[in-house]
């Protein structure tokens, strides 16, 4: 049978211009990056050729750049680093965070005694502005704001500029968890008042086990990992040189395609939603109307029904992959963290569907179509 | 290998990925997108079911469970996470930690780190051959004592620990036992069950698999370890590590072990012979050369020389282009700072300056050997020739007793 992969927020498809690059390394950049001879030193200048790539695209400097295993390790890195080497106190951050963030924030909390704060959310998931605000003003002591650019379950997009804006003016260090945005979105980390972002390669067509952490050069702090002498001394391992090369390959082509893809996903999106709405009575959408959202996420909301509670796995049997809340805790059976923050009907049962450019129309409309049939059954002979 | 003229001799700071492990890991990039958590579509399954074949082939390599098996990003943080795991989870048993001085980096600064978070690190001396005194681990052991960590094997000279020794000394103690393995693992046995090791670490790319991605095994019964993590987030990895799984590379990792397991005991000996052949021909061809480690205990593809009166990292320039070996270890071969791990040994700086870790491997040659031979021999005579330090030893002056002056 065919397969539909709507689960692009969880893990995008690698493209084969990447594994290409990474197999090449594989075989060809076998030395370590650390010795000295010739091969070494050949591994060496291509990893520095990659940083300066991912640097020159998200307008840093080479020297802010950090290679990590993926977006958790970059998020708790941030976290944890900034609240132990910059005398953090308090941590602001919202309930709709991923996983990563919210427990590297508990851990904080736990091993170095700062308090913790969470910004509400309406019911799109978008963080109180105002609140944040009063939070803010209310802290005499360095606090840390980690709030993330989009939401992986629902797709609202928090407004960073105005946040970390807030947050300079307000003497504190601010924290974006972008692993959804980045090689999405055009980011320029020279026009963003921010201090640490993260990105992840398997979020954006490169490969698994790699991220970076950007750090802003005005702000110093030690490893998370602790070692050789990698990374200029934040991050010891011997690096994953074909992760770091394919990353760099995976954001390069992101950001020159972007228009495109953008262009695209969003028809794609449209037209499901649409689709959707004509089809299938009682459905809704997890979104702003009114507001910029997440082109590779649309987050649907299905009426209280007995097909509901078993619909990934129904949806599965057509072939069709979609997630219900993040798929780090889809295993657990547990209810989305965020779904429960948007405050809506218990009863309701949300589905992400998450797209990319090798998706097509096609697909839309036969998912479109198989959810008809599992939620409007025909009469037979009528 | 890309470039067959080169003689890569530097195994220890990594392997080339065999080609089988790179064959095997190619659909997992192509043919199944997939985050290993996403349990409810086939393609998260399948992802899941790879993930767990690579854990099977791990676990059967060094003789444990599955379940024991949690996957990292390399060794690195495999020696952090069971280093400062063991220091936060055990807190209220003690806070006293015993290592050694010639560990690596990755376990000597996580413990650095653990001192500043109020913890108490005693630090082994070693013999002349690199191998720690059993009395002395035995009397540094105290009421606090939580965790002896020793490496089974060194990465610069290649020398084993007694570990079955080791492990019935931390028994006797109730002590937790991990073990830096990253340079044993797939080239001797390493069974951490059979020797009493309760934690050991290792690393895809210094056993012929791929970089990023490494292991911490994790003893689960008699006794029950647990770590706490390090990276936290979705509560992978029996909650020790979270992050979406590097599925591609955990693949390759399975079929390097699978690999290692089958091939392990004749690459060895094919090797060995090898490296026997190197050492014994450089010594007959060169006048002063000290073998750095135990002859008698270690790694069968390692040998680390030192060549008196000539500096190891220029004597590396007579033939950089052509043959790759390291002086010092690759993480701070960068630095002109004599190795510690040689000084530990008890090298002067003079003969820890001129020493050459020459590791083996898989896909070493004769060939490439000899020609390492011819090399290493023109290289060394090239250097003494044109040294005034030479000379003067040539003329039997004892340098020990020149006094040298600032200018
Ligand atoms: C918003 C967000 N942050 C962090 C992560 C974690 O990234 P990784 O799984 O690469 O560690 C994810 C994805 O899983 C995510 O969607
Ligand atoms: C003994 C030992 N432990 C740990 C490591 C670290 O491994 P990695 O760089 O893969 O994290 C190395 C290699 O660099 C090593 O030789």
């Amino acid at each position: 049978m065919r397969r539909i992969f709507f689960d692009s927020a969880a893990s995008t498809q690698i493209a084969p211009e990447v594994v290409k690059v990474m197999t090449s390394a594989m075989l060809n950049l076998h030395a370590n990056p650390s010795s000295i001879h010739n091969e070494g030193r050949r591994c060496r200048a291509a990893i520095e050729k990659a940083r300066k790539s991912i640097a020159t695209e998200i307008g840093a400097s080479i020297g802010e750049i950090f290679f990590t295993s993926g977006g958790t390790e970059s998020n708790n890195m941030a976290i944890k680093c900034a609240v132990r080497d910059l005398g953090v106190k308090h941590i602001i951050t919202s309930c709709v965070e991923h996983h990563c963030v919210l427990n590297a924030v508990k851990a904080a909390a736990r091993d170095y005694g700062v308090s913790i704060d969470r910004v509400s959310v309406n019911q799109y998931g978008e963080i109180n502005m105002e609140e944040l605000e009063t939070l803010l003003k209310s802290k005499t002591e360095p606090t840390l704001v980690t709030i993330m650019h989009a939401n992986n379950e629902v797709g609202c997009i928090n407004d960073i500029v105005k946040i970390g804006n807030l947050c300079r003016a307000n003497n504190a260090y601010f924290h974006s968890d972008t692993v959804q945005t980045v090689g999405h979105y055009p980011i320029n980390v020279d026009e963003l008042p921010v201090d640490f972002i993260s990105g992840a390669g398997h979020k954006f067509h490169g490969p698994n086990g790699i991220g970076f952490l950007w750090i802003n050069s005005e702000r110093t702090i030690n490893p998370l990992i602790d070692g050789g002498a990698q990374e200029r001394n934040m991050r010891a391992g011997t690096e994953n040189i074909y992760g770091i090369l394919g990353m760099a390959k995976a954001l390069e082509m992101a950001n020159e395609n972007y228009e495109t893809h953008k262009a695209y996903i969003l028809n794609l999106k449209d037209t499901l939603r649409s689709e959707l709405q004509n089809r299938i009575p009682g459905i809704s959408f997890n979104e702003n109307p009114d507001k910029e959202h997440l082109y590779t996420v649309l987050n649907v909301s299905f009426p209280p029904h007995p097909k509901s509670d078993l619909l990934i796995l129904n949806m599965d049997i057509h072939g069709i992959a979609a997630s219900g809340g993040s798929a780090c805790s889809s295993g657990a059976a547990k209810g989305s963290h965020v779904i429960a923050a948007l405050g809506g009907d218990p009863c309701r049962t949300a589905v992400r569907f998450s797209f990319s450019h090798m998706n097509t129309l096609e697909e839309v409309v036969y998912v479109a179509k198989t959810l008809e049939a599992i939620y409007v059954p025909r009469t037979v002979n009528a | 290998m890309a470039n067959p003229r080169k003689i890569y001799l530097d195994n220890n700071s990594t392997t080339p990925c065999d080609p089988r492990v790179v064959e095997a890991m190619l659909p997992y990039f192509y043919e199944v997108p997939g985050n290993a958590a996403s349990r409810n579509h086939p393609f998260g399954w399948a992802a899941e079911e790879a993930v767990s074949v690579a854990r099977e082939q791990i676990a059967d390599l060094i003789g444990v469970e599955e379940k024991e098996i949690i996957f990292t990003s390399g060794a690195t943080e495999a020696d952090n996470l069971a280093l400062k795991g063991v220091f936060e989870m055990y807190k209220r048993k003690g806070n006293h930690i015993i290592t050694v001085k010639t560990e690596h980096k990755a376990v000597l600064d996580s413990c650095a780190k653990i001192e500043k978070m109020g913890g108490e690190v005693t630090y082994l001396d070693v013999d002349r051959k690199g191998r720690l005194n059993l009395e002395e681990l035995e009397a540094a052991i105290k009421d606090t004592t939580i965790l002896v960590s020793v490496m089974w094997a060194n990465n610069e000279t290649g020398t084993i620990q007694d570990m079955k020794a080791i492990g019935d000394i931390c028994e006797k103690h109730g002590v937790l036992f991990m073990s830096d393995a990253t340079q044993a693992v797939g080239k001797i046995k390493t069974h951490p069950k059979e020797v009493g090791v309760h934690l050991m670490a290792f690393t895809g790319h210094k056993m012929y698999g791929p970089k990023g991605v490494g292991v911490l095994f994790v003893n689960r019964k008699k006794p029950r370890v647990k770590v706490t993590a390090q990276i936290d987030g979705g509560g992978h990895e029996r909650g020790m590590r979270s992050g979406t799984l590097n599925v591609p590379a955990i693949v390759g990792m399975g079929k390097a072990a699978a690999i290692a397991k089958a091939e392990m005991e004749q690459d060895a000996a094919r090797v060995s012979k090898l490296r026997d052949k190197l050492e014994k021909e450089l010594s007959a061809n060169l006048e002063e050369v000290y073998l750095n480690g135990d002859i008698d205990n270690r790694m069968p593809h390692v040998t680390n020389l030192s060549f008196k009166h000539v500096e190891g990292e220029g004597l590396m320039m007579t033939f950089n282009e052509n043959i790759a070996v390291s002086s010092g270890s690759a993480c701070t071969s960068a630095s002109l700072e004599p190795s510690y791990v040689l000084i530990a040994l008890g090298l002067g700086d003079d003969l820890a300056h001129s020493s050459i870790r020459f590791s083996l491997g898989r896909f070493t040659t004769e060939e490439e050997v000899d020609l390492a031979i011819a090399a290493l021999t023109k290289g060394v005579s090239h250097m003494r020739d044109l040294s005034p330090i030479w000379e003067m030893y040539k003329e039997g002056i004892d340098l020990d007793a020149v006094e040298w002056s600032e200018h």
